[in-house]
């Protein structure tokens, strides 16, 4: 019982981490920059649709779907404003723009949305069924299954279409993509708000299970990141993977060693993986050809 | 130069005023989880300074509040208490609901010979922090008393025998770790297990589902209000419903909204309650509350209760202190707290509240057992 309870939890819990981490390659691969405040935009992803939601009274879907297009356009602000602006002039100060965005964001919400964390009531949390003896709510079924599904379709998206291809020429050689006739700036743009649109739907998926309020990501965030480079920033399944077994290993040492250990050895884990596969668990050591 | 005369005058004015009154410094959460605790901390003192003021204050001068906020972040609380001692010149300085921020603000007011009162932290070592001149004085519950009350309310109200412990990950859950342990230890007995969560877990079902295996028959919670609502939805999704006896943490905030249905399950411990028959102080405070406050109508607004009743009653046993001392001196207001003798407060009458060995004016034969009903804090049974 014991495992079997922390398999669920690890298994939901590591899909979130994996979640905000498939928003750290995709920008990574385009462009080599990351938004390090990506907790912040599942922090967005859950205010934004609790608003809608509680506030507004809208159905979940609509309110959901509206939460993520938000999401994607607070993506393309993150871009415009802290990301390309650095990038132009070579500079890597988009390092430090990325986290003051986040921050002005974490602000803002706490000013507008308010001090109190709320509570985003679902009936997918409430609602539950027995797998092997133990209790496990739709939620956790559907939060891993989801995290998956939008793994693949991102997958699907840049091996099948056109957009994808471009994104990918992007990837392999910005210049001779340009040369090519590919709008190098639009796919960066593209792939920010894909990656904040990741991490809103992460956010909308924790909020009933969590509660919602202005620093929710922060954790999320720093867990996320560790996941990324854990998984190899360069491989879109190696951080849904290494997510997934950041979340299992945490929710195992807690279950079979205690809540004291778990902070402990899974950040220690990470780096001793690291110490061994230096370019994450399912990483490529980039080449540089001269 | 007649532009720096009148600059001067009006400065030499302003000071003036001033002097007139005395400070009363608050440094307590006034935002994120804890903020409705603050509010009730600010309202509980807000309505005794009025009190007192409308008595004509004290040493001939009127009171007057300043405010600042911890956010429940130690740094944070001891930037705003020595801004509050060394540049507000407060006479006294309140403090908030979190154990460590109070923590961190003991060393300094220990050093700088000025008081400190706790209203709500309830962390044993604030007051028994083991200075040889101790300037921190509390009117609120204590963690090491709490832990024998807590023990004892699961025995009798629910028969428990085997109790695990499930404590944030903080100085105050290792306060009450130490409590509960010891309070086990007296009677012969060991807790099921003892299990940490963080403030920001979302899923404490690994914890839970150890102390389910080994065997408890009940729960001894330790968390504010955001991590006690993360266990009760835990409990909730494992399907487990064992009885849970609480340290305060759940009355700082919208429970019920966070915790959802089973949030009456949680059994917590309070100083006071606003509902059943009040004695004429109770129903003197309601009323002054409800006059200056629109959005209290009724006992159920007056939330959460314990933050306003052991603010006002920690402000009233402050005011005694001062005037017992004639001064704002630290060591005479300390020494004025040995010297109170009788006083009719809300949460009870005091006998010598405070002695040189006896810094908490709160004990367990004063604590009231309650829970979240709709959203408000009533004792328990009071209404299913």
């Amino acid at each position: 019982m014991l495992v079997t309870s922390a398999l669920i939890t690890g298994l939901a819990l590591g899909s979130m981490y994996g979640l905000l981490a498939l928003g750290f390659y995709v920008t990574y691969a385009v462009s080599s920059t990351v938004n390090f405040a990506q907790g912040s935009s599942m922090m967005l992803g859950a205010v934004f649709a609790y608003t809608l939601a509680v506030t507004f009274g809208w159905p979940f879907i609509p309110a959901a779907l509206v939460a993520l297009a938000l999401c994607s356009l607070y993506g393309l602000i993150v871009e415009r404003v802290a990301v390309r602006p650095f990038t132009r002039r070579g500079s890597s100060a988009w390092l430090m723009a990325t986290v003051a965005l986040g921050i002005v964001a974490d602000n803002a919400v706490l000013f507008t949305f308010g001090k109190e964390p709320r509570g985003f009531a679902s009936p997918w949390a409430s609602g539950s069924m027995q797998i092997a003896g133990i209790n496990v709510s739709y939620l956790q079924i559907a939060i891993p299954v989801v995290g998956l599904a939008l793994a693949a379709a991102l997958h699907l998206f840049s091996r099948k279409t056109v957009y994808g291809k471009a994104m990918l020429a992007v990837v392999q050689n910005a210049d001779a993509a340009r040369l090519m006739g590919i709008n190098v700036p639009l796919a960066i743009m593209l792939a920010y708000a894909a990656s904040t649109l990741f991490a809103g739907a992460a956010g909308i998926m924790i909020a009933p299970l969590f509660n919602v309020h202005s620093d929710m990501g922060t954790l999320f965030g720093l867990k996320a990141f560790a996941v990324a480079i854990l998984g190899g920033i360069t491989s879109a399944w190696g951080v849904m993977i290494a997510g997934l077994i950041f979340g299992l290993t945490e929710s195992l040492i807690t279950a079979l060693l205690g809540s004291a250990y778990t902070q402990i050895l899974s950040f220690a884990l990470v780096i001793v993986a690291l110490a061994v596969m230096p370019n994450g668990l399912f990483g490529r050591a980039e080449v540089k050809k001269v | 130069m007649k532009y720096l005369i009148a600059a001067l005058a009006l400065a030499l004015g302003a000071t003036a005023v001033h002097a007139q009154t005395i400070k009363i410094g608050l440094v307590t959460a006034l935002s994120g989880q804890s903020a409705r605790a603050g509010e009730a901390i600010t309202r509980g003192l807000a309505v005794a300074i009025d009190e007192i003021n409308a008595r004509g204050g004290l040493l001939g001068r009127k009171l007057e509040l300043v405010r600042r906020d911890d956010e429940a972040t130690p740094a944070k609380g001891v930037i705003a208490a020595r801004e509050l001692l060394f540049k507000e010149k407060v006479a006294v300085l309140f403090g908030g609901l979190d154990t460590p921020v109070s923590l961190a603000i003991v060393p300094i007011v220990n050093q700088e010979k000025m008081i400190f009162v706790g209203p709500w932290a309830a962390g044993t070592p604030i007051t028994k922090n083991g200075a040889k001149e101790n300037y921190v004085f509390r009117v609120s519950a204590v963690d090491e008393i709490v832990n024998r009350a807590m023990l004892q309310y699961s025995q009798k109200t629910f028969n428990a025998k085997n109790c695990g412990m499930i404590l944030v990950n903080n100085p105050w859950g290792e306060s009450n770790e130490k409590g509960l342990t010891a309070a086990l230890n007296a009677k012969g007995m060991k807790p099921a297990g003892i299990e940490k969560f963080e403030g920001n877990d979302v899923d404490v079902v690994p914890q839970l589902t150890r102390l389910k295996a080994a065997g408890a028959d009940c729960l001894f919670l330790v968390g504010n209000v955001g991590p006690s609502a993360q266990v009760v939805k835990s409990l909730d999704r494992m399907g487990w419903k064992p009885p849970i006896v609480s340290h305060w943490g759940p009355a700082g905030g919208r429970f019920t909204e966070l915790a959802g249905p089973s949030a009456p399950s949680v059994h917590f411990v309070q100083t006071y309650s606003f509902f059943g028959k009040q004695t004429p102080v109770g129903t003197k405070v309601l009323k002054a509350l409800m006059a200056k406050y629109p959005d209290i109508k009724g006992p159920g607004d007056v939330t959460p209760a314990v933050g306003v009743a052991n603010a006002y009653d920690a402000m009233m046993l402050t005011a005694l202190a001062i005037q017992n001392a004639g001064s704002t001196d630290g060591p005479k207001v300390r020494e004025g707290f040995y010297k109170i003798g009788r006083y009719e407060g809300l949460i009870k009458t005091y006998e010598r509240p405070f002695t040189p060995e006896v810094h908490d004016a709160v004990n367990e034969n004063d604590y009231v057992w309650t829970q979240f009903i709709d959203n408000q804090i009533l004792p328990v049974g009071m209404k299913k």
